[in-house]
């Protein structure tokens, strides 16, 4: 009874789909099963029931690493989302040709580079002797120079400066070329009625691009609430648990400690609290859009 | 020919062991049994000339299998399954080394940082291709959970038994999880000695003569440093390498109070703690040592290498580390960097350190277990091999009592660690790290707490609590 059309389509997505649930959904299934259990990851497995779930909101340590996540959201998404879109419309608007080419590629480049390689750079360049203080120095601001990623206070702006730093690039380009889809026409009029860039951006661009907009924060704030490497690479939580966000205690917990019960039952924790964060976020910017 | 002179090593071999074991006053029925219980891949070595191995006969086993006294390599091809350290050079030399006297041996080694290794070996000891040979980062929980081979039998037939006692007693767990004794889980390759490092040139500058024999001639010498505008002090301490000042703080522990608690601690002994007394005392003098500004200010964000290599650029007069690093002292400041141990509070008391061996385990399940239990008794007692270590590893290469000690180049610091071993062995003052008492212990409690104390967000006693907390914590599971 099934039509053919369906039941070629269903072949089609097969091999995707295996791979899929092989190393998405099993995984994902998994963990919430492990999330349950006191297990070293070798031995007998203990059915604890919810009491992982309970040492996780209990311990301040643990609670703390999903603080510094919400933090990183400010520089992981909103300073990109809301950067992205001022230079995008400049871009637009004053630099089509071979400038714009250039512009965009080199604000995309950090997305092409591993981030595991740009974090071991990054630390180079933010500690005490690395260039940006040799920068600082050199304008007459020594006193304003430390080492960004071993400081209690800065710690966490500088990872999160490197997060903008990556994702600027990905948030201008996929803004940019919303704005490209948007009908001259309107741009056009609005100039002939006398409106400057400001009042293009605020009237035309942002509201039209609410959709792409939505795909920007969507995807920043989950590298924000997920991030791993980054962090891993460039301070490693410290100092002190100033920069430990969930991603480094899961794999603390997991490898190092050897629970991975309570690893898993951060990383359900996580995952809920990425969608209870994103599933808002994308209605909005779908209700909006029609 | 290369089988011939297998053949001819292998007998030779043969010889020395069992001259070994009966100078050793070893009855010879300890190597009987394993004899016969081994395997026939002596088939081509019964035809090794008989004549050579005269000592081999007078053996009652001997006349029976010819060869085997103990566990050997074989003459078969042999691919050893390892796992080594990244960073650290002396692994792989000797597998070279071994290779090229025993060619049937080739090595299959993979590498990893010690924070990632930390991380992957339980999986690499419980999965399919178990490592025959790996670096341990820690073992009370792998010997427990039944995934290293217990090393017992092998020290009986090799003798290992018969070495001076400190030497292997770091790596044997008792059933209860308890380090320090029971059976023998893991071998040290060599054995790492710690203190402080200085480099000469600044401390003559800072009127320094002869080294500290007091912690308070310490503490002189470091003012003197800070006086004269020079940085006392390079130590490491980002999280992504682990909280350097770990080394400094255990060094007064242990001038402040006797070794046996702290190693108790570090051992997991029931009802152990770290928040004693004397250790107040010693996180009081570090956190001291903090305000006087005698560590680096960005030492929350300086790596090991970044340290080793700034200190090797001039940057500080004193650096707490172990002799595993002296080659790349005497690269960086040839004939100009020396060696102390850390003085006791009192005159005349026994200075104390940190030392460990550069533990080396074998999976429960590895395929050739017996070929690197051979490699690890030729370690330690191959003349070329204790020159490897010594020269490369800067440690001191352990092994039989009466093996002497590999020659050193004039000059270099590995001359003065070589001779400061012997000062903590006679006094019993040698410790296991406290980064080491559990898989997390450094990561989770030494590491954070120790930036907060540089960060002024910690006292010392706050830090002693936090991390007694965090042990009893992952002790508990």
């Amino acid at each position: 009874m099934v039509r053919r059309e369906t039941l070629i389509g269903w072949l089609f997505i097969l091999p995707a789909l295996l791979m899929y649930a092989a190393f998405v959904l099993l995984p994902l299934l998994l963990s919430i099963q492990y999330s349950f259990f006191r297990w070293d990851g070798i031995g007998p497995m203990t059915w604890v029931g919810l009491k992982n779930y309970a040492t996780v909101l209990d311990d301040p340590d643990l609670l703390g690493t999903i603080f510094n996540a919400f933090k990183l959201v400010v520089f992981f998404s909103f300073i990109p989302v809301t950067l992205g879109l001022i230079v995008a419309s400049i871009i637009h608007r004053v630099a089509i040709g071979r400038l714009g080419t250039v512009a965009r590629t080199v604000l995309f480049l950090p997305q092409v580079i591993p981030l595991v390689a740009a974090g071991i750079i990054w630390g180079w360049l933010l500690a005490l002797p690395g260039l940006i203080n040799q920068i600082l120095k050199a304008l007459g601001l020594g006193a304003f120079t430390r080492a960004w990623l071993g400081d209690f206070d800065w710690a966490l702006p500088a990872v999160g400066f490197i997060g903008v730093w990556v994702l600027l690039g990905f948030c201008t380009v996929l803004l940019l070329t919303g704005i490209t889809k948007v009908d001259p026409s309107l741009y056009e009029s609005a100039r002939i009625d006398g409106a400057g860039w400001f009042t293009e951006f605020v009237k035309i661009t942002v509201p039209l691009l609410k959709q792409e907009i939505g795909v920007c924060i969507t995807v920043t704030v989950i590298a924000a609430l997920a991030a791993f490497d980054v962090v891993y690479v460039s301070t490693a939580g410290g100092p002190g648990n100033s920069t430990a966000v969930p991603g480094i205690q899961i794999y603390i917990l997991a490898f190092t400690e050897q629970r991975i019960g309570l690893a898993s039952a951060l990383a359900v924790l996580l995952m809920v609290l990425v969608l209870v964060v994103i599933l808002p976020i994308q209605r909005l910017s779908r209700e909006n859009t029609q | 020919m290369n089988q011939k002179s297998l053949l001819w090593s292998l007998a030779s071999l043969l010889v020395l062991t069992s001259l070994l074991l009966s100078a050793c006053g070893a009855p010879a029925t300890t190597a009987a049994p394993a004899a016969t219980e081994a395997p026939a891949t002596e088939a081509a070595a019964t035809e090794a000339p008989a004549t050579e191995s005269s000592a081999v006969t007078e053996a009652p086993a001997a006349t029976e299998a010819p060869v085997a006294a103990g566990p050997s390599c074989g003459t078969d091809p042999v691919v050893l399954n390892a796992y080594f350290e990244t960073g650290f050079d002396i692994p792989f030399k000797l597998a070279e080394e071994f290779t090229k006297q025993y060619p049937n041996v080739t090595w299959d080694i993979k590498q990893d940082q010690f924070t990632n290794l930390i991380n992957s070996t339980p999986r690499l000891l419980s999965g399919d291709n178990p490592p025959d040979l790996l670096r341990l980062p820690t073992m009370v929980s792998f010997a427990k959970q039944g995934l290293l081979k217990n090393l017992d039998d092998y020290a009986t037939d090799f003798g290992w038994d018969e070495w001076p006692v400190p030497q292997l007693n770091q790596n044997r767990v008792a059933e209860d999880g308890t380090r320090g004794s029971g059976s023998l889980y893991a071998m040290g390759l060599n054995y790492s000695l710690t203190g402080v490092f200085y480099n000469k040139e600044l401390a003559a500058q800072i009127g320094m003569t002869e080294p500290p024999k007091t912690v308070a001639e310490f503490d002189e010498l470091l003012a003197k440093a800070k006086e004269a505008g020079l940085l006392p002090i390079m130590q490491w301490g980002s999280a992504k390498s682990g909280m350097g000042l770990a080394f400094p703080l255990q060094n007064l522990m242990a001038a402040y109070g006797p070794v046996e608690p702290i190693n108790d601690w570090i051992f997991q002994k029931p009802g152990a703690t770290i928040d004693t007394p004397s250790n107040l005392e010693a996180a009081q003098h570090l956190e001291q040592w903090i305000q006087n500004g005698y560590f680096p200010t960005d030492i929350n964000a300086i790596e090991y290498t970044d340290a080793n290599a700034r200190f090797g650029k001039g940057e500080g007069v004193f650096i707490f580390n172990g002799d595993w690093q002296n080659a790349g002292y005497d690269t960086d400041l040839p004939g100009n960097v020396g060696f102390f141990l850390m003085p006791p509070v009192d005159a005349g008391g026994s200075p104390a350190a940190m030392s460990a061996p550069l533990t080396f385990g074998i999976a429960a399940n590895a395929k050739h277990a017996d070929c690197a239990a051979f490699f690890l008794n030729w370690v330690a007692s191959n003349e070329t091999a204790r020159q490897i270590d010594v020269t490369i590893g800067g440690s001191n290469p352990g092994g039989p009592s009466g093996a002497t000690m590999p020659s050193v180049a004039e000059g270099s610091v590995t001359n003065e660690t070589l001779a400061a071993g012997p000062v903590v062995g006679e006094a019993g003052t040698s410790m296991d790290f406290i980064a080491n008492a559990t898989s997390a212990i450094f990561a989770q409690g030494w590491t954070p707490e120790l930036q907060k104390m540089v960060g002024g967000q910690q006292d010392a006693g706050g830090l002693l609590k936090a991390v007694q907390e965090e042990y009893l914590r992952q002790l508990e599971q």
